[in-house]
């Protein structure tokens, strides 16, 4: 029996390496042996029992399985299932601990196992040095990868500029004013906000149709940017992040918020892509892995198919092997939503859909249904509906439904989700923004991003959007 | 019941640090805040269950008993069983492990104990900064490199 142990002491607080390592399938980004890694049969990567299948990028292949994992004493226990290596028996541990003097890391990991005889000197050089000091050195650069430089980094409240709703109305609403960044309070960060996403709820919010705000009052769900202050355990001044928040405020050079709502970017997703993505792309992963399990065969039914949420969905619901029918408004927007997976989109202005997708579907109706619609396509996707098939309503363009849908007509089952009810918890957010991020760089999903408008012309991406002149992702530079 | 603990990085590989603090009768030689220091019954200071009745600059008294000392582990727990600092059930524990990274020690202090609510915040700060992030940093000048 071997046992190796190393240790080393990394520069960034516990909460930060925790919620890096505590994600078993995290070691393909930050660790410079492994390749491909995936978690087995689409399971979390902190399920107790996953199993990681992952290439070595000297060529080898290992299967691993998590044994334990503890928030609470930062401790992931792990043994091999099977390797191209020669090893047997083999259990690791990693503990991490804080250094209170500082507010680092150290970093304890350790195993036991056994390979043939003559070969423990190399294989402990090889688990010691290969595995666990490349990877501390790894998690290191990782963590300092494309950091932007941040000097003073005084976590009091600073000047800023933003978007402000003066009333609600029309886009002449919007104002744009010297805007104060609050001091972070526990547990807050402090972002100097290098991209926003614009969205059509922002649109619902200005014209007062959903009660989120009380005017005067910021607008905005979602941006990207570089924290310059941070008061929260597990996000560092310089790390680069973005949000997709249910309180409205994003709309502005400089803010403040709650770290447990901020994800941290890989180096492959710049931040242009994170602010006009996150919050669509998350819609996406949501709807197609949670409220309903998307299979190959299925056949799924978007709505809007050539809108901001409506392509990710076509794009991909056809990579997990979906026949995809889409409804769309114009003839461009039909050729659209084909380029991006919709087999068959068809063009409709009245709401108008079901005797098609019967007759795409031999008389047997969409499996799942994305609706953003509302009440007045209800008869429609009633009638469009396969036995036993799942409607979703995840918006109400046209209006929110009056009467309850007689889904006892068709054994349907009926789903009202929202995305924030998804990110609630921190793990959850982690876990869909990291596979939104993940099929971006698998291109999976795409993102076009054509539009950019100042922030102070915020104005004019509203009176753009609502003319219905753009197509794909909005975004306000400040 | 309160728990403090304090970390901190030595840069010294751990039998050097260890070294230095196995024994149980030598706080005079690397904190700042020790006077002297005896073992009760002239027991050898390696010894489980030996008291240490030790005088702090200040003036005052404390009486500690050895109750885990593991060269094995460089670890040493001990209770206290008389103090002006007025705690109770008061157990700590000082452990070293090697970062091999480097070849440096992390060093971790922590301690368990009651006392009253009011005196709850003085006493970890008191503790965890004026006692072993001290006892760290003196012990940080004399072995670091």
């Amino acid at each position: 029996m071997i046992r190796v142990t190393r240790s080393a002491v990394i520069a960034a607080p516990v909460g930060r390496v925790w919620e890096i390592l505590r994600d078993f399938n995290s070691h393909a980004a930050w660790h410079p042996a492994v390749g491909a890694s995936r978690i087995e049969n689409g399971e979390p990567a902190d399920q107790v029992g996953c199993v990681r299948n992952f290439s070595l990028k000297d060529g080898n292949h290992i299967r691993e399985q998590l044994l334990a994992l503890s928030d609470r004493d930062y401790t992931s226990t792990y043994c091999i299932l099977d390797a191209t290596l020669p090893m047997r028996n083999y259990v690791a541990t990693v503990q991490l601990k804080p250094v209170t003097d500082g507010n680092r890391t150290f970093w304890h990991w350790q195993s036991t196992f056994d390979v043939p005889q003559g070969r423990e000197r190399e294989f402990t050089e090889l688990v010691g040095e290969g595995v666990y000091k490349g990877g501390f050195d790894g998690l290191r650069s990782y963590l300092q990868r494309d950091r932007p430089h941040v000097s003073g980094s005084s976590a009091q409240a600073v000047a800023g500029q933003g978007i402000v709703v003066t009333a609600f109305g029309g886009p002449e609403v919007l104002r744009f004013q010297p805007l104060e960044a609050e001091e972070p309070n526990a547990g807050e960060v402090l972002i100097r906000q290098t991209a926003i996403g614009v969205n059509y709820i922002d649109v619902y919010i200005r014209k007062g149709l959903y009660p989120m705000i009380e005017p005067p009052a910021g607008l905005g769900m979602e941006a990207a940017g570089v924290v310059i202050a941070s008061k929260c355990a597990h996000i560092m001044a310089g790390d680069r992040v973005a949000y997709a928040s249910a309180a409205p405020g994003a709309y502005a050079t400089m803010r403040t918020i709650a770290g447990d709502q901020l994800v941290v970017l890989p180096h492959y997703i710049d931040d242009e892509t994170a602010a006009a993505v996150l919050l669509k792309g998350m819609t996406a992963e949501y709807l197609l892995h949670r409220t309903h399990r998307v299979r190959p065969g299925d056949t799924v039914l978007v709505h809007a198919a050539a809108g901001g949420v409506g392509l990710f969905l076509c794009q991909w619901a056809r990579a997990l092997g979906a026949r995809v029918l889409g409804t769309v408004s114009t003839d461009e927007k039909a050729r659209l939503a084909a380029t991006n997976g919709c087999e068959y989109p068809l063009v409709t202005r009245s709401y108008s859909f079901a005797q098609e997708v019967k007759t795409h579907t031999g008389g047997r109706g969409a499996d799942v249904i994305y609706d953003g619609l509302g009440s007045a396509a209800a008869a429609e996707n009633l009638a469009a509906l396969a036995l036993r098939g799942h409607w979703v309503s995840y918006g109400q363009a046209s209006g929110a439904h009056e009467t309850f849908p007689d889904l006892g007509a068709k054994s349907g089952t009926l789903s009202r989700p929202v995305l924030f009810h998804y990110t609630a918890e921190r793990a959850a957010l982690l876990e869909i923004a990291g596979r939104v991020f993940a099929a971006l760089r698998d291109g999976i999903l795409k993102a076009d991003i054509r539009h950019r408008y100042p922030l102070l012309a915020a104005a004019d991406a509203h009176r753009d959007l609502e003319a219905r002149r753009t197509t794909g992702p909005l975004l306000l530079l400040p | 019941m309160i728990k403090v603990y304090t970390s901190s990085v030595i840069e010294a590989p751990a039998d050097a640090v260890w070294a230095r603090v196995r024994d149980f009768n030598g706080l005079p030689k690397w904190t700042p805040f020790v006077a002297d220091s005896r073992i009760e019954e002239g027991l050898p200071a390696d010894k489980i269950g030996c008291v240490r009745n030790v005088r702090l600059k200040d003036g005052g008294v404390i009486r500690e008993r050895l109750l885990t000392l593991s060269d094995y582990d460089y670890q040493c727990s001990y209770s206290i069983l008389e103090s002006p600092m007025g705690v109770a059930n008061y157990v700590a524990t000082l452990k070293l492990t090697p970062v091999t990274d480097g070849n440096k020690t992390f060093a971790e202090w922590w301690a368990e104990f009651d006392c009253a609510p009011e005196k709850e915040r003085d006493l970890a700060q008191g503790i965890g900064q004026g006692v072993f992030q001290a006892a760290f940093d003196s012990l940080k000048s004399i072995v670091g490199r």
